[in-house]
């Protein structure tokens, strides 16, 4: 079966460093696959490869079949992925409203149905609805941002550390709701937290140095205390 | 009492040219990362153009209204400027003049709508994140398009009445108000209101404002940021064109020197007000304008020397400027 998103031997480069060396990874239709590594190891660079936000030097790309390689990050976007960047992407000058408007293709009803999804889903959201996201807390920054990348009818849902800087009962919170996702839409999650990345995901990739290392089930890396301390340090 | 409503007045006429300058270069230098120093050479396409299509048009109009209206003196070299010399006792009527100075007004901004979609699309296309290059090109290309001004329309300085609608001083208690100053004054204040509507009310502005943050979040939620670049740039553009157009009446002779002096003020604006803080611009313009009137009223020697030192007070104690955010790069 084609798979929807197909990386092979993957370099990619920010200005004089090549940052990612050989990236292999496929994601199937409707799975959950989660990326883990160390700090630096190249994942975050994976995501935004994807993204056309740092540019790709060799290897195939492709989403659905189709090459993503050269393409500009808007229409990368179109294709269908939403993405939930490490830092969150959240505009602070924009009410929640707006910075959820924004990211709409289309305002028709099923985008508003979607919208009123990510709603119920965070209902801090909606609480907050009319408030500039300038001063939401940096959990609600977080749930903004993946409800940002839910509100379009999107093949893929990438998602950078969602976990990082956030308390424990928010990252709680959280993996309930990627979980939810989850169940409808494929995701490609990056996370360094373990209990995180284990309760979303179905298959994992080990990134380290900008290679591709490992892959397997979840449910065997959880088994596999030799791999977790080689590469993730636990 | 007087002399302050007066003071007040002119003040606030000065700082609404500024912002007109001002508004456009701070978004471009926040949402796009370029500094823009060709921003001053639009102010002067703007003046010029206006001038030039303003005695132009006026010339046909009177010519056609009365036949044995006589052509004055005219100035330029490959496009010249002619005055014209009514009849004893002749008048354009109010709508005559009123749509010869509208129209006038609207080749001005296109004109320089037209030169800012350009200048983007060919030279600041290429250099966004580069801020060594964008500071020689735009450098450049107010260097060659300011002779060009000085080659199409000659190098002397030569005259531009306010529109006749718009002249004289009205006498209330002491104060002397100028028409033409709280003409300025009201188109500042629409222009302003206008902008705050786009920005706060339109999915533009929004876009606007989200790209203020972070092109690249902008990008990655699907929306083309380039196409924003290249209307903001261009909006930008224009509305300095339409300083330009309204400061030549103002000051009543026109000066290639023009643009440069006004780019200076709008830069200090910017660092005063913020990078890409509208209201920044609307208030530092402001500030800058009753300032200037009252400084060089005061100590006319100093009205230089006091821009530059509000400048650095700003710089040293709130370098982000009043109203403004982190500079950021972009892409």
């Amino acid at each position: 079966m084609q798979p929807l998103l197909k990386a092979e031997h993957i370099v990619s480069y920010i200005g004089p460093y090549t940052i990612l060396h050989d990236v292999s990874l496929e994601v199937q239709r409707g799975e959950a696959v989660v990326i883990l590594g160390r700090n630096g190891a190249g994942k975050t660079t994976f995501l935004k490869t994807i993204m056309g936000l740092v540019n790709t030097r060799e290897g195939v790309l492709e989403l659905d079949g189709e090459s993503l390689v050269g393409q500009p990050t808007h229409l990368i976007q179109r294709r269908g992925i939403g993405y939930v960047p490490e830092d969150y992407g959240v505009f602070d000058l924009l009410t929640i409203e707006e910075n959820l408007r924004i990211a709409m293709w289309k305002e028709d009803a099923p985008t508003l149905e979607r919208r009123d999804y990510v709603l119920d889903l965070f209902p801090d959201l909606k609480l907050a609805y009319k408030r500039f996201a300038k001063t939401l807390s940096g959990g609600q920054r977080q749930m903004l941002s993946v409800a940002r990348a839910l509100v379009n009818d999107n093949l893929i849902l990438l998602v950078d550390e969602p976990s990082k800087g956030l308390a424990p009962v928010i990252i709680e919170k959280l993996a309930l709701a990627l979980q939810q996702i989850s169940s409808h839409t494929t995701v490609l999650l990056v996370e360094q937290n373990f209990a995180l990345a284990c309760a979303v995901g179905q298959r994992f990739y080990i990134i380290n140095e900008g290679r591709t290392v490992e892959t397997g089930t979840v449910a065997d890396l959880i088994k596999d205390k030799e791999l977790q301390a080689l590469h993730l340090g636990i | 009492m007087g002399t302050l409503v007066t003071l007040l007045i002119n003040g606030l006429a000065q700082g609404a040219l500024i912002f007109l300058m001002a508004a456009g270069l701070s978004i471009i230098l926040g949402m796009m990362g370029v500094i823009n120093f060709a921003h001053g050479t639009l102010f002067l396409w703007g003046g010029y153009s206006y001038v030039w299509s303003y005695y132009a048009i006026r010339l046909r109009v009177v010519m056609n209204v009365f036949p044995d209206a006589v052509p004055m003196t005219s100035f330029g070299s490959i496009l010249t400027i002619q005055s014209v010399q009514l009849p004893e006792g002749a008048v354009l009527p109010f709508v005559a003049e009123l749509l010869i100075f509208v129209a006038a007004l609207v080749v001005a901004v296109s004109v320089v709508f037209v030169m800012g979609l350009v200048f983007e699309k060919l030279f600041i296309n290429r250099v966004y994140g580069r801020v060594p290059a964008q500071i020689l090109i735009t450098l450049g290309i107010q260097v060659v398009f300011t002779d060009l001004v000085r080659v199409i329309w000659g190098p002397n300085p030569f005259p531009i009445d306010r529109p006749p609608f718009l002249q004289g001083v009205s006498v209330v208690g002491t104060a002397r108000i100028v028409h033409y100053n709280v003409f300025l004054i009201l188109v500042g204040a629409g222009i302003a209101l206008a902008i705050h509507r786009i920005l706060t009310r339109s999915r533009v502005g929004m876009i606007i404002r989200a790209g203020l943050q972070s092109p690249d979040h902008v990008k990655a939620i699907g929306i083309n940021i380039r196409r924003y670049f290249t209307i903001v740039f261009a909006c930008g553009s224009a509305l300095a064109g339409l300083g330009g157009a309204l400061y030549m009446p103002l000051v009543g002779n026109v000066v290639s020197t023009a643009g440069m002096n006004n780019q200076i003020l709008a830069f200090i604006v910017v660092v005063i007000g913020g990078l890409g803080s509208f209201m920044g611009s609307f208030l530092g313009s402001i500030f800058l304008g009753v300032m200037g009137v009252g400084v060089a009223l005061t100590l006319p020697g100093l009205s230089v020397v006091a821009n530059v030192l509000i400048m650095a007070l700003v710089l040293m104690f709130r370098p982000q400027g009043l109203f403004g955010m982190a500079v950021k790069s972009n892409g």
